[in-house]
């Protein structure tokens, strides 16, 4: 197979593994706040976390190209310090996979973790438990068929990302074209022999993994 | 049972880190010591890339791609965008870097030339011979770009104008949000007809016929700019770049893929 497919394919995986790693470390002590406690600017960080889901991804990623830019309110401090840009790299692509695909996951799993059984929780309180504790061994293990369903939800979303994608990381041949950055690349340019195969392979893969998420949910809950 | 799950868990992630460092590591970029990076309007692409080869073999700068819109590509610029060299399928967006300072003053040069075209689905069989013919009632559907975000769609407006046809036609005008997504419709059978620039009704020349090319008086041309942007960490070879497609040989592999040179 064509190596440029090849690195498409890999890339894809590549950010789309990365970014999701992000979203279960970050998303689901997010999720839990959000579900949980109450706090002055909830609703303020409910918000944010559920933008990106409702802003056309083309808006989100010019939002970041704002924020991560040279000219960006983070990117001038790191272009300052180091004389390095994070857009049009691979680590670029992270992030927005990142920012669009999070509200998948922290939307599924506060719903998964509000559902919880209190009783439950107050039981753990009273045998000594601590806090961190009880989220570990109790909520986390009773929330996770809705947590896994947030997994499956961002990785899919990740490995689909084009919008954001193209403002933030760029088209880069080579550097940043993820498949669904190649798809779009190829038929722009009349390539569709290449496009079709990219299409096909896009589905088998997304459709592989979908259907392993599903056959191992039911297993194993 | 419980640990069970947090050990599966935790193994895993270390296995996803793991993978993903090993997969980081060879995404790594050799670093070449010349290298620029040239943001170009999508419908460059196969010109621009034969240009990069010869840019490689003749200057030994490596040229590094970004194709998308042009309206993208300006977006991503004004953010700070590491580029070195920005082509634009329209003077609007190549305008508009002047105007915000992002380009280097004096660089910029019109490189190409492109003209607007009616095309129909090639297995209609349609009467259709011209701009005018589209005046008929045998074309229920034309296919054009949003005139207010397409430039594609501004031309189009223009010459339906100079027929004196916009109004009789105007609902029956499909408005897209890029001109590939026209060609897309005209291929498909979708639309009776659209109007689209030589160089994307090239690419497809299997799917779609070219009834009737606009003349150039009856709208603005549609040209090509190209410029350094300010902050290029390589202003020698961008300008390198920009003379490369500007020279003959440039221009013979514009011609090849349709567009027009603007040095006539």
């Amino acid at each position: 197979m064509e190596n440029s497919v090849i690195f498409s394919v890999r890339l894809s995986l590549q950010v789309a593994l990365l970014s999701t790693i992000l979203i279960i470390v970050s998303g689901i002590p997010v999720a839990y706040l959000l579900a949980r406690k109450d706090f002055k600017g909830r609703e303020l960080l409910d918000m944010l976390c559920t933008l990106p889901l409702v802003l056309p991804p083309t808006v989100t990623g010019y939002y970041l190209v704002l924020v991560f830019g040279r000219n960006g309110l983070i990117g001038s401090f790191i272009y300052q310090w180091t004389g390095w840009s994070i857009m049009f790299t691979w680590y670029a692509a992270v992030i927005a996979s990142y920012v669009v695909a999070l509200p998948l996951m922290i939307k599924t799993a506060r719903a998964a973790i509000e559902s919880v059984n209190r009783n439950f929780v107050e039981a753990s309180y009273a045998l000594g438990l601590s806090e961190f504790e009880t989220v570990v061994y109790v909520v986390i293990p009773l929330a996770k068929r809705g947590i896994i369903a947030g997994v499956v939800l961002s990785f899919a979303r990740s490995m689909g990302e084009f919008g954001a994608t193209l403002m933030l990381a760029g088209n880069l041949p080579g550097k940043t074209d993820t498949m669904p950055i190649a798809i779009y690349s190829l038929s722009g340019s009349g390539e569709w022999t290449k496009a079709h195969l990219m299409v096909a392979l896009m589905t088998l893969i997304s459709g592989v993994f979908l259907y392993i998420a599903n056959r191992y949910s039911k297993k194993n809950i | 049972m419980k640990k069970a799950g947090v050990v599966y868990m935790f193994t895993s992630l270390v296995c996803m880190v793991i993978t993903s460092l090993a997969f980081g590591g060879s995404a790594k970029e050799v670093s070449v010591s010349k290298e620029i990076t040239v943001s170009a309007a999508i419908s460059l692409k196969n010109a621009f890339e034969e240009i990069g080869k010869l840019c490689e073999s003749k200057y030994a700068t490596k040229c590094i791609f970004n194709f998308a819109g042009s309206g993208d590509l300006l977006k991503q610029i004004a953010g700070g965008a590491p580029v070195d060299v920005f082509a634009s399928a329209a003077k609007k967006d190549m305008d508009e870097a002047d105007k915000q300072g992002l380009t280097v003053t004096g660089t910029r040069s019109d490189f190409a030339l492109n003209s607007v075209v009616l095309v129909v689905p090639a297995q209609a069989r349609t009467a259709l011979k011209s701009f005018e013919g589209l005046n008929s009632a045998d074309v229920k559907k034309i296919a054009v770009g949003n005139p207010k975000s397409v430039p594609a769609g501004r031309y189009a407006e223009e010459v339906f104008n100079f027929y004196k046809i916009l109004p009789s036609i105007k609902d029956r005008l499909i408005y897209t949000e890029n001109v590939r997504q026209v060609l897309d419709y005209v291929a498909r059978g979708e639309v009776d007809a659209g109007v689209v620039y030589a160089t994307d009704a090239a690419v497809r020349s299997k799917e779609v016929v070219v009834i009737a090319t606009a003349p150039e008086s009856t709208h603005k041309p549609v040209v090509y700019p190209v410029s350094v942007i300010k902050g290029s960490k390589n202003e020698v070879d961008a300008k390198a770049f920009i003379s490369l497609v500007l020279s003959d040989e440039g221009q013979a592999i514009l011609h090849k893929y349709g567009f027009k040179s603007s040095k006539q």
